[in-house]
């Protein structure tokens, strides 16, 4: 594997440098009382969706990727078909379109 | 199934994080359903061992609130999809974790996978014993040094007395693990000897675990030692190791790394 290689030349601790950099940049944040980024959005995220549709926590994954100039973060929710909306009016849309 | 699997030793430093990440690592690789999970809680180090570190949205802690579901906390590993990490929290809160708690995880766990692998923090504290708590198997790690093995006869103690078998009158399944073994510091006398080790602690043999660079070299990458290069000599101590617990008889040896140039050259290309 030339990844393999490439470390085995280089030695393995520019990575780890690398890693503990990300890692602590991140963690100094979120445990001295800087607000972490990713876990606001997850809840905003979370609560805008909640306010339309019934969330089944159990339909929702959420992944991060903390990279050293960019991270990501993924919601992904399950929105049934069925049961779109917490509907606000009662009378079903299609029978008033036929009705005017 | 499932077998609740504890990694624990008394000692700190003696090598139960890197032998958790190996271990579960080895046992994916031998193709069973794996999940390792990290009860240092407050010094969580597991993951980043398992080269996870920035993946982690949910801990353990998380998961006993209720706060998040056990699969979203859930980590798959990226490299073999049937190795997932549960990691510790980093909350300084260590009653935080409530035995009703774990033994709820657990429960879900074994439902989901054949391996449940707790990395015990050091010490015979609350996270110690609560790592211990439902285990079915417990896994010493020792190191052949004087303090070490003190330790890990303490913990033997504590594992027939303070775990949820030994309180049903059951036993735990107990395997040392003899790690950072170095068989030229053995042979000079230096080091206590394999023979004199399980005299002492008068437990079965898991395996033996050379110390090696290539142990370092594996968690500067986040890969477990045997991902990382599997031929390397604790690599195949610890797949070895794997396969004597999933009940299969291996010949018990000291992988050591003397090869010549030619086989360096090639071990290095095959890898
Ligand atoms: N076989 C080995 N050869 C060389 N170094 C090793 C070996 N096993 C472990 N180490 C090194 O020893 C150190 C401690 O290992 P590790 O973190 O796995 O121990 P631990 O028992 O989990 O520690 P703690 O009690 O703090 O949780 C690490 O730096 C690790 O890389
Ligand atoms: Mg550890």
């Amino acid at each position: 594997m030339n990844l393999f290689n490439f470390f085995k030349r280089q030695g393995t601790a520019p990575v780890a440098r690398d890693r503990l950099q990300i890692l602590l940049a991140y963690e100094r944040g979120s445990t001295r009382g800087a607000p972490d980024l990713l876990a606001i959005l997850r809840e905003e995220i979370l609560t805008a969706v909640g306010r339309h549709v019934q969330i089944d926590s159990n339909r929702v994954n959420v992944r991060v990727d903390r990279g050293e100039k960019v991270s990501t973060l993924e919601v992904d929710i399950e929105i049934p078909n069925a049961v779109r909306m917490a509907p606000r009016r009662k009378r079903a849309v299609p029978m008033q379109r036929s009705a005017s | 199934m499932a077998k609740v699997v504890v990694v624990t030793s008394g000692k700190g430093g003696v090598g139960k994080t890197t032998s958790t990440a190996a271990l579960g690592a080895a046992l994916a690789q031998h193709g069973q359903n794996v999940v390792v999970v990290d009860f240092d809680v407050g010094l969580r180090n597991l993951d980043l061992v398992m080269g996870a570190e920035r993946r982690v949205v949910y801990d353990l802690i998380n998961v006993t609130q209720g706060i998040a579901k056990l699969p979203q906390a859930l980590i798959r590993d990226k490299r073999l999809e049937r190795l997932a990490l549960l990691p510790a929290s980093q909350t300084r809160d260590k009653d935080a974790l409530t035995e009703e708690g774990v033994s709820r995880v657990i429960n879900s766990l074994k439902q989901m996978f054949d391996w449940v692998i707790c990395d015990s923090p050091a010490g015979i504290e609350r996270g110690a014993t609560l790592a211990m708590r439902f285990a079915d198997t417990a896994i010493i790690v020792t190191n052949p040094e004087v303090s070490s093995v003190r330790d890990s006869d303490r913990i033997i103690g504590i594992l027939d007395a303070k775990t949820v078998k030994a309180e049903r009158g059951e036993r735990v399944d107990k395997h040392l693990l003899i790690s950072r073994y170095d068989p030229a510091r053995a042979a000079r006398g230096e080091m206590l000897s394999i023979e004199d080790v399980l005299e002492i602690l008068s437990t079965p043999l898991l395996g033996i675990i050379p110390e090696s660079e290539e142990v370092l070299r594996a968690s500067n990458l986040g890969s477990p030692v045997t991902f990382n290069n599997p031929s390397s000599a604790p690599a195949r101590a610890y797949l070895d190791a794997a396969r004597r617990l999933m009940g299969e008889e291996v010949e018990m040896t000291i992988p050591t790394e003397k090869q010549g140039f030619l086989g360096k050259l090639f071990g290095r290309r095959a890898a």
